[in-house]
């Protein structure tokens, strides 16, 4: 491909064509007018993650880290949760439920409907790579004893209920695997206690297959509590969730 | 259709005219539906209900002090982390407690207390009888593509510790309900499809799975185990067999929502997954056919057959 139509890979291909066959009758300076103003939208394509979290996107989309913390940290006692690290597909796909209402947040709904569907990418892929911060990587609470009833949730399950251990999805430690098992890992327990609530209560429904629905109707208010404080205690590797 | 679907087709429907009324309804703890918007896949006419079960192991906190509590525990630890455990008879990623759910306990998904009392049995894949140190040392050349550990080692008392410890007040030489998998009486309305079973494959099964079968790791290990492919069971394996994985999938299948599939998407999805390449199995000797003929002479075997243009066992996967 000629280096001239490097930036044609921002161009839909057929406006590519129409260009090249279009060439002998528009004149020079308007393709070239054309071709910035393109080039800018492009620019914006790849939406500028770093500015909205800073200062919101201007149409309605709050500055993330207002809540999410310069770092994407979060803050553990607000209950506002962790997104550094977290895998950027599973965080697009809660920022489209957040907008359809699959996942109900008073908070995060209007920011999630001010932003285009380039910017939930651009955010979710500025998020995935952001580190661990350092201070997440030693859990701020001591581990519950091995035979807690987090523990025991969390490690071996309740298979009366049909509900297997944490760990089994989420992964050894909650750690997190690929796209559809988010870490659970030194994330906030009041975070984690808030998402298995509202799986029971029905205002979280963007899970795949329904399994967290299905579980979470196992599972009554202290065992909510103990196994979000079981993961809210577990180290978090400093480099980061190995999907 | 192939001669494959044909032959399965026609035994189905064979057993299927050999059965009576199927089994009566289960009060196995159904997950209460959460929300009435979310019905979510009801079940089919004709769904197969698992027997209660009537057995319940022994919780894990009374596993004694003492040596021959520090075997069983060594067991149950060789039984959910077999791949490191007993790395030096593994051939693949998968554990146990990957088919044998809930660390060897969960009823219908051949518990460790459901078998333990039927042996030794004769088996006729092997033509003898067997004790149950030997059945698990097939487990290891077959289901762990590996090989057999010594009946003496540590590996197989272990698990035979554990077992035993698993079927205390189990009666002995007794089919308990819930051993095994459900398969009595259990067949597709229509024969199994490849076609089909990709659709289930691709909405309720490639979440965890993955795209291709091959699972997904974390940190070099397998958190959901791969299908098919060279870090799975090999041909020999059971799990290879149509009314085998069919059964483990529709009562334990996704993880969490046994028995939300239907009979057919069970039997769709066991003929997708069992349709794939697999390490060969540990007794070819060099001729796929008489391989077939002399251990997968089965209509629930597709070792040999030929499955969209391509004959399985053929061209192993090579871990």
């Amino acid at each position: 491909m000629p280096a001239a139509c490097a930036p044609g890979l921002l161009f839909p291909r057929h406006m590519v064509a129409a260009v090249r066959a279009c060439r002998g009758a528009v004149t020079w300076r308007a393709l070239l007018t054309l071709g910035l103003l393109l080039g800018y939208a492009g620019g914006t394509f790849a939406a500028d993650a770093a500015a909205i979290v800073a200062t919101g996107n201007g149409r309605g989309a709050s500055p993330c880290l207002g809540c999410h913390g310069a770092d994407g940290g979060g803050e553990a006692a607000a209950g506002f949760p962790r997104l550094a690290g977290l895998n950027a597909a599973y965080l697009r796909r809660q920022l489209e439920s957040f907008a359809s209402g699959s996942r109900v947040n008073p908070i995060m709904q209007p920011t999630a409907r001010a932003l285009n569907a380039d910017e939930r990418q651009a955010l979710a892929d500025y998020y995935s790579k952001l580190p661990i911060p350092a201070g997440l990587a030693t859990p701020a609470r001591p581990m519950p004893p091995a035979d807690s009833a987090g523990a025991l949730l969390a490690r071996r399950g309740r298979w009366s209920k049909q509900i297997p251990a944490c760990e089994q999805c989420h992964g050894p430690g909650g750690v997190g695997v690929g796209a559809g098992f988010p870490p659970l890992a030194g994330q906030s327990a009041a975070y984690l206690e808030a998402q298995l609530t509202a799986w029971k209560q029905g205002s979280r429904r963007n899970d795949p297959l329904q399994l967290m629905q299905h579980i979470s109707t196992g599972l009554d208010a202290a065992d909510i509590k103990a196994v979000s404080l079981w993961f809210a205690a577990q180290p978090l590797r400093s480099h980061g969730d190995a999907p | 259709m192939n001669r494959a679907h044909a032959l399965i087709g026609i035994t189905l429907l064979m057993l299927a005219g050999c059965h009576g009324a199927p089994s009566p309804a289960a009060a196995t703890t159904p997950p209460a539906k959460p929300h009435a918007a979310h019905a979510g896949t009801s079940t089919a006419a004709g769904m197969h209900a698992a027997p209660t079960p009537e057995f319940v192991p022994p919780p894990e906190s009374a596993i004694p002090e003492g040596p021959f509590g520090d075997m069983v525990r060594q067991g149950r630890e060789l039984f959910v982390h077999t791949d490191v455990a007993a790395r030096p008879y593994v051939g693949n990623g998968l554990t146990c407690a990957n088919c044998h759910l809930d660390a060897g306990r969960r009823a219908n998904a051949s518990p460790m207390w459901g078998a333990w009392g039927m042996y030794p049995q004769y088996r006729r894949k092997t033509g003898s009888v067997n004790t149950f140190g030997q059945r698990i040392q097939g487990c290891f050349e077959y289901s762990m593509n590996g090989t057999a550990p010594p009946l003496d080692s540590t590996v197989v008392r272990a698990l035979e510790a554990y077992s035993y410890w698993m079927a205390k007040d189990a009666p002995s030489g007794v089919r308990l309900a819930g051993a095994g998998y459900p398969r009595a009486g259990f067949t597709p309305p229509q024969p199994p499809d490849y076609h089909r079973g990709q659709q289930v494959y691709q909405r309720k099964c490639a979440l965890c799975h993955g795209p291709d079968g091959a699972g997904q790791e974390v940190a070099g290990r397998y958190v959901f185990p791969p299908l098919w492919g060279p870090d799975s069971f090999n041909w020999g394996a059971g799990m290879h067999e149509l009314d085998k994985a069919a059964a483990f999938i529709k009562a334990n299948m996704p993880l969490s929502r046994g028995g939300s599939l239907s009979d057919q998407e069970a039997w769709d999805a066991a003929m997708f997954m069992d349709a794939h390449e697999r390490p060969q199995d540990p007794r070819y000797r060099g001729n796929l056919m008489q391989t077939r003929q002399q251990f997968h002479n089965s209509p629930m075997s597709l070792y040999g057959t030929v499955v969209n243009g391509h004959r399985l066992g053929s061209a192993p996967s090579k871990p």
